[in-house]
């Protein structure tokens, strides 16, 4: 049992974080702001850059275009894209949908979507259902994975798809699917198994996204307190505050294990309903964790953490979409439930 | 990165687990597992099974009893024993005196109380809350005063658990009133329970239990030699034994089977059918396998047997999960759980207050979890 990263993750995560360095609102907050005002609400040339350095293609196949890296690698880069709150959609791009094509596809299919998408050329989405909302990144994403009941197309973006903006700063769509412009991904029927493997994944993913952000919301809060003052005195100074701060380092901790344990059993499984229960325990925590950390960043800063100009609630927004979006803890509740007496007792090691 | 355990470590698991659920007596297993108070003759025969077996105190010095084992060995000893029900090796002795006297004190000390303090031959009661020297325990008052090469104790203890049955007691008590720092000037004394001028006295509890007493001392003689390490360094010994007492004071596997046994009662019951009920159990099923993630975690990247000062997380999470499974059997028995004096409900049921009641003492003994978050923010956090 090891939970550090060895010497090339840990290459991998400093480049990525080198790259990401400029972004961070923590830092800079107006990057962010004029970044997400415009569409696609990314910034494309960061998307190329990520493409440049292999991230988009880093879970894929090398003869698909991709690095062969597995759910170790995407959870470094997913990470420190959370911790600098970038915008980019990597989790539903890459992970989702380029995961749905990397398991289903042809071969043609895997190399040319895959490759695209691996080149930064291609943009891809996700969408569930035949009329599916809100799809991340609809109206910029080149081609879309339709999920219709477990049975998985692929094609090109329908015309006449109108974007919106959401709430984190994001874009998101409604699509309709015209059966006669998809073709079916891979030899077609139902793959309901491989899209909740696949979704498993991408949920972990967005949990180490989510771990990120809340790591510098908690940051930025002690930050906050040691260097505020009220009363003439910083706000370290008063117990009421950083015992809350404690409790705050205290999910974050907890929420780190689980998350980290759930890749390794992503990395390690090889039974699909393993990783989608060790994704289901990960998405529980960080839901929890994600609200009560968002929470508390605000109300630990005050009136400043409300205000769009600091970058401190723009963490809480992404937490709670992440919550919603794959995290979602009353379905956690519900699959978790369902297997509350497949155990006695859990053994995380077993 | 890596999860599973490698071979090596799976059969010392395995060795574990066998041991401590064929040899410790199943009747003392089932009396843990059903949550009763268990007596001192239980402790005893226990734990000289385990020393017996070089199981009782693998954290002391080899040449002591000790096991030169790895932090996550010692993890799993830790959690299978708990699992299997078995009465935990006694604190005082194991985890707090022994230690310390290992550590600190004489080659004299160390023959004469190290292999009947591992045997339970000896049972130790901890002399350090006073009634006005809790959380701040550097201004406890219990004086002791040179009298030729003897000292002489006098104040009061308290919180002494399980004092009922100790033979000998380690004190801290102050031996330099005139130091600038009430950290210094204070020493670690050894004595027996039943020296003249040592009075004790029970405290009821709010579950009508009997655990905790207090101690009086009243001119109580202590031969020079009982005296651990140095004069006025009682302080420093002190802190080393309650960053050992931190260690493994998240009971993690003897929550998790509480929770297990309580699942299996609401299961039996139909309870589980309600989604209110099974969400709860899944709740906190998650938290506690987040809770023990993290302890794997610290147990890793424990360097020298020194404290992580993540510890305290464990600390804080894991008395609020025990106390939170505790609530949960309260709410599952309801209106039932007013029948703990009778033998016609079941067990669990007519237990579930009394234990609930009894564990509110988690998040104020070993370092309270206001103590605790007092840790996390200003070591951690640097707040």
């Amino acid at each position: 049992m090891d939970f550090t990263l060895d010497e090339e993750q840990e290459a991998l995560r400093d480049a990525v974080r080198g790259l990401l360095k400029g972004y961070d609102p923590s830092v800079d907050a107006e990057r962010r702001r004029q970044v997400t005002a415009e569409d696609p609400g990314y910034d494309e040339s960061l998307w190329g850059r990520l493409a440049e350095m292999g991230l988009l293609g880093l879970p894929f196949a090398e003869a698909d275009g991709g690095m062969g890296a597995g759910p170790i690698e995407v959870a470094i880069v997913c990470e420190e894209i959370g911790r600098v709150l970038a915008p980019e959609p990597y989790v539903a791009s890459v992970v989702l949908a380029g995961g749905l094509v990397a398991e289903l596809g042809t071969d043609e299919q895997r190399s040319d979507i895959l490759g695209a998408l691996a080149s930064g050329e291609s943009v891809l989405a996700y969408a569930e259902g035949e009329t599916a909302e809100p799809v991340i990144q609809g109206a910029r994403a080149d081609m879309i994975v339709w999920d219709v009941d477990g049975e998985v197309f692929v094609g090109p973006r329908p015309g006449g798809a109108r974007g919106y903006r959401t709430y984190d700063g994001g874009r998101a769509a409604r699509l309709e699917l015209d059966r006669s412009a998809v073709t079916p991904l891979g030899k077609g029927g139902d793959a309901s198994e491989v899209v909740a493997l696949v979704t498993a994944r991408a949920r972990i993913a967005a949990c180490h996204e989510a771990l990120g952000a809340m790591d510098t919301a908690l940051r930025m809060t002690t930050s906050y307190l040691t260097t505020r003052k009220q009363f003439g005195v910083t706000l370290n100074r008063f117990q009421a505050l950083t015992f809350r701060a404690a409790d705050l380092y205290t999910a974050l901790e907890l929420t780190r294990s689980m998350v980290t344990w759930a890749t390794l059993v992503a990395a390690e499984s090889g039974d699909p309903d393993e990783i989608r229960t060790a994704s289901a325990r990960a998405a529980l925590q960080t839901a929890r964790a994600g609200r009560l950390i968002g929470q508390e960043a605000i109300q630990l800063h005050g009136g400043i953490g409300m205000t769009a100009e600091y970058a401190v609630g723009h963490y809480t927004s992404r937490l709670t979409a992440i919550n919603h979006w794959l995290c979602d803890p009353r379905e956690q509740v519900g699959v978790l439930s369902a297997a509350l007496t497949d155990h006695t007792v859990l053994d995380p090691l077993a | 990165m890596r999860l599973r355990l490698n071979d090596e470590e799976t059969a010392f698991r395995e060795e574990m687990r066998t041991f401590f659920t064929t040899e410790v007596p199943q009747e003392i297993r089932d009396g843990i597992a059903a949550g009763r108070h268990i007596g001192k003759d239980e402790y005893v025969e226990t734990m000289r099974i385990l020393n017996a077996a070089g199981l009782a105190v693998p954290n002391w010095p080899v040449e002591w009893g000790g096991r030169d084992w790895t932090p996550l060995q010692r993890h799993i000893w830790h959690e299978e024993m708990q699992l299997a029900s078995v009465p935990p090796p006694l604190a005082f002795n194991a985890n707090m005196v022994g230690p310390v006297i290992a550590n600190f004190g004489s080659q004299e000390l160390k023959e004469r109380f190290l292999p009947p303090t591992a045997n339970l031959d000896i049972w130790w009661a901890q002399g350090f809350s006073e009634p006005n020297a809790g959380s701040d325990l550097a201004s406890l008052t219990t004086r002791a005063t040179r009298d030729g090469d003897d000292w002489i104790v006098n104040g009061q203890k308290t919180w002494t658990t399980l004092g009922q049955h100790a033979d000998w007691i380690f004190c801290l008590v102050r031996t330099d009133p005139s130091a600038e720092r009430k950290q210094a000037g204070i020493s670690f004394l050894l004595f027996p329970m039943n020296s003249p001028g040592v009075t004790l006295r029970p405290i009821e509890l709010i579950d009508g239990g009997h655990e905790v007493n207090e101690v009086f001392f009243d001119d109580v003689r202590v031969p020079g030699d009982l005296l651990v390490g140095e004069v006025n360094q009682g302080w420093s010994y002190a802190k080393f034994l309650l960053g050992n007492e931190r260690v493994g004071v998240a009971p993690v596997g003897a929550t998790k089977r509480s929770l297990a046994q309580l699942k299996h009662h609401a299961d039996e019951l139909g309870r589980l059918e309600d989604p209110f009920v099974a969400a709860r159990f899944v709740e906190l099923e998650n938290e506690l396998l987040a809770l023990e993630l993290t302890a794997l975690r610290v147990v890793a990247h424990s360097a020298d047997g020194k404290p992580h000062p993540a510890s305290s997380v464990l600390k804080l999470k894991g008395t609020e999960l025990q106390q939170a499974v505790s609530e949960l059997a309260v709410d599952l028995a309801g209106p039932l759980s007013l029948a703990s004096g009778s033998s016609s409900v079941p067990e669990w049921a007519a237990l579930a207050t009394p234990t609930y009641l009894n564990l509110r003492k988690a998040s104020i003994y070993g370092g309270s979890n206001e103590i605790q978050r007092q840790i996390i923010a200003g070591t951690i956090l640097g707040l």
